[in-house]
C-alpha cells in the first residue's frame, strides 16, 4: 500500500502543539506505518511537496511570510488540519490585535530601550495588522483546538485521517 | 395554590404549574436546555439567548428561562435548527471580546468554555472583533476584566437582588454596552460595594475574579444562592 505524505507546518505559535504530536508515544509507530512525514520543523526537508495529503497546521496566520507559506501549503495539501488554538482561534499571537503595529513594536523595539534601540527590518517577515486564525485566510477542513490539543487527541485525528475517516470531535475537544 | 396545566415537552406530555417558565418545566422533566445568564434564585434576564427553544404555533423561537408555560403549550428543546441556533450564539459571544482560554484565570473552571464544547463549537466561523478593553484592578480584592465579560447581568442581579447592594449597571448599547459600577467608577472607589464576593463567585466567566490568581485558579461555586435568593425572598 502506497504510504500517504504527511507535513506539518508552524506558523505563529509557540511549537506546543508539534510537542503535543511527538507526545502521542507508541501511537506514532502506527502512523508511521501509514505515512510519511514529508515537511515540517520535525524533518529536513526545506520545499513544501507537492500533492501532500494530510497538513497539521500550528499557529495563527500573522506576518506575511505565514501568509504566503499558507496560501501555497493550501494549494498542494488535501486535507488542512488546524491544530490547535493558535490555528483555531488566533489565541494569545492576537493579543497584539487591538493595537497598532508600529506603535506596538516601538513599544517593544525603541522606548526604553538602552542598548541599539530600533525596530529590526532585516531577515524578519512584516507582521500583518492583525494575527488571524488560519481559516480566515483559507479553506480548512478540520478543527482541533486546545492549547495543546491533548496528545491522545491528535493520534485519534491521525489514526481516523489515515483510515480515510473524518474524525467526529464534537464535544471531544475544548478551547484552552 | 397554583393552578396545574398539562403541556407537551418533545412531544411527552408533562405536568406544570401556572407560572412556571418552560425552562423550569423542561429541566423538572430532565431536558437540556442550554443557558448561560440563567442562575437558579435570580430573576431571569433572558440576555444570552442560548436557550431558545421552539414552540408550536409561534413563528419565532423563544427563550426558555423568561417565558411563562401555558396549558396545552407544546414545546421542542432539541432540534438540529436549534442546535445551529445555539452554536452561532456561542460563536457571537466568543468573538465579541477577547477570549484566550490557556491564559485566563478560569481555563477548565468556566461556564463559556465549557458549553462551547458541550454545543460541539470547534471553531468559530466569523471574523474576530479584537477590541481593547480595561482590565479594573482598582479593588482591593477582585478584578474585572472586560475582555471576557459577556455582559450576562448575573452579577447585576445578584448584587441588587441577594447582596442589596445595588453595586453594578450595564451602560452603553449593543455592541458598547459595559458593565459599569456606579455610575461608571472604578470599582475599587464603591462606596456600596460590601466586598461579598457573590457577583465573583455567579460570574460564569473569567471577567470577575479574585485578585492574585494564576491562570486555571479561580474555581466558583455558586450553589448557596438559590438558597441565600430564598431567605432573602426574591422570587417568593
Ligand atoms: S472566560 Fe472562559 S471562554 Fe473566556 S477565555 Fe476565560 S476560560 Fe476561555
Ligand atoms: S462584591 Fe458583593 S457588594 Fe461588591 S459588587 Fe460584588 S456582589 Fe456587589
Ligand atoms: S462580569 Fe461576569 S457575571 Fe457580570 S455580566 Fe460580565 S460575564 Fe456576566
Ligand atoms: S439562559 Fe435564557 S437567555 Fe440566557
Amino acid at each position: 500500500m502506497k504510504k500517504a505524505k504527511v507535513a506539518t507546518l508552524w506558523l505563529d505559535g509557540c511549537s506546543g502543539c508539534h510537542m503535543s504530536i511527538l507526545d502521542i508515544d507508541e501511537a506514532i509507530a502506527a502512523v508511521a506505518q501509514k505515512a510519511d512525514i514529508v515537511f515540517g520543523p520535525l524533518v529536513d526537508a526545506q520545499v513544501f511537496p507537492e500533492d501532500v495529503d494530510v497538513t497539521l497546521v500550528e499557529g495563527a496566520v500573522s506576518s506575511q511570510h505565514d501568509y504566503e507559506q499558507i496560501k501555497q501549503v493550501r494549494e498542494n495539501t488535501r486535507l488542512l488540519v488546524a491544530l490547535g488554538d493558535c490555528a483555531v482561534t488566533s489565541n494569545v499571537p492576537a493579543m497584539r490585535n487591538p493595537f497598532q503595529v508600529k506603535k506596538l513594536l516601538e513599544r517593544i523595539y525603541v522606548q526604553g530601550v538602552d542598548t541599539k534601540p530600533g525596530i529590526p527590518t532585516e531577515g524578519v517577515p512584516t507582521l500583518m495588522k492583525r494575527a488571524v486564525p488560519v481559516h480566515e485566510v483559507v479553506k480548512v477542513d478540520l478543527f482541533v483546538p486546545g492549547c495543546p490539543p491533548p496528545a491522545a487527541a491528535i493520534g485519534f485525528v491521525l489514526g481516523e485521517l489515515l483510515e480515510g475517516r473524518m474524525p467526529d470531535l464534537s464535544s471531544k475537544v475544548k478551547f484552552g | 395554590m397554583p393552578q396545574e396545566i398539562s403541556v407537551r415537552i418533545d412531544g411527552e406530555l408533562c405536568r406544570a404549574s401556572e407560572g412556571q417558565t418552560i425552562l423550569d418545566v423542561a429541566r423538572a422533566n430532565k431536558k437540556f436546555i442550554p443557558t448561560l445568564c440563567f442562575l437558579e434564585g435570580l430573576t431571569p434576564s433572558g440576555s444570552c439567548r442560548l436557550c431558545l427553544v421552539e414552540v408550536a404555533g409561534v413563528g419565532r423561537l423563544l427563550p426558555a428561562c423568561t417565558t411563562p408555560i401555558q396549558n396545552g403549550m407544546s414545546v421542542n428543546t432539541n432540534s438540529e435548527k436549534l442546535l445551529r441556533h445555539r452554536q452561532t450564539v456561542m460563536e457571537f459571544l466568543l468573538l465579541e471580546r477577547n477570549h484566550y482560554c490557556s491564559i485566563c484565570v478560569c481555563n477548565n473552571h468556566c461556564e463559556l468554555q465549557a458549553m462551547a464544547q458541550r454545543l460541539g463549537v470547534t471553531h468559530v466561523r466569523f471574523p474576530y472583533n479584537y477590541p481593547k478593553l480595561p482590565v479594573d484592578v482598582s479593588h482591593e480584592r477582585y478584578i474585572l476584566d472586560h475582555n471576557r465579560c459577556i455582559l450576562c447581568t448575573r452579577c447585576v442581579r445578584v448584587c441588587a437582588e441577594v447582596e442589596g447592594a445595588n453595586v453594578w449597571e450595564i451602560s452603553g448599547r449593543g455592541i458598547n454596552s459595559r458593565l459599569v459600577a456606579e455610575l461608571n467608577q472604578p470599582w475599587g472607589d464603591s462606596k456600596a460595594c460590601t466586598k461579598c464576593g457573590k457577583c465573583v463567585q455567579v460570574c460564569p466567566t473569567g471577567a470577575l475574579a479574585e485578585k492574585g490568581l494564576g491562570v486555571e485558579e479561580m474555581a466558583k461555586s455558586n450553589e448557596n444562592i438559590k438558597w441565600l435568593a430564598a431567605k432573602r425572598g426574591v422570587h417568593a
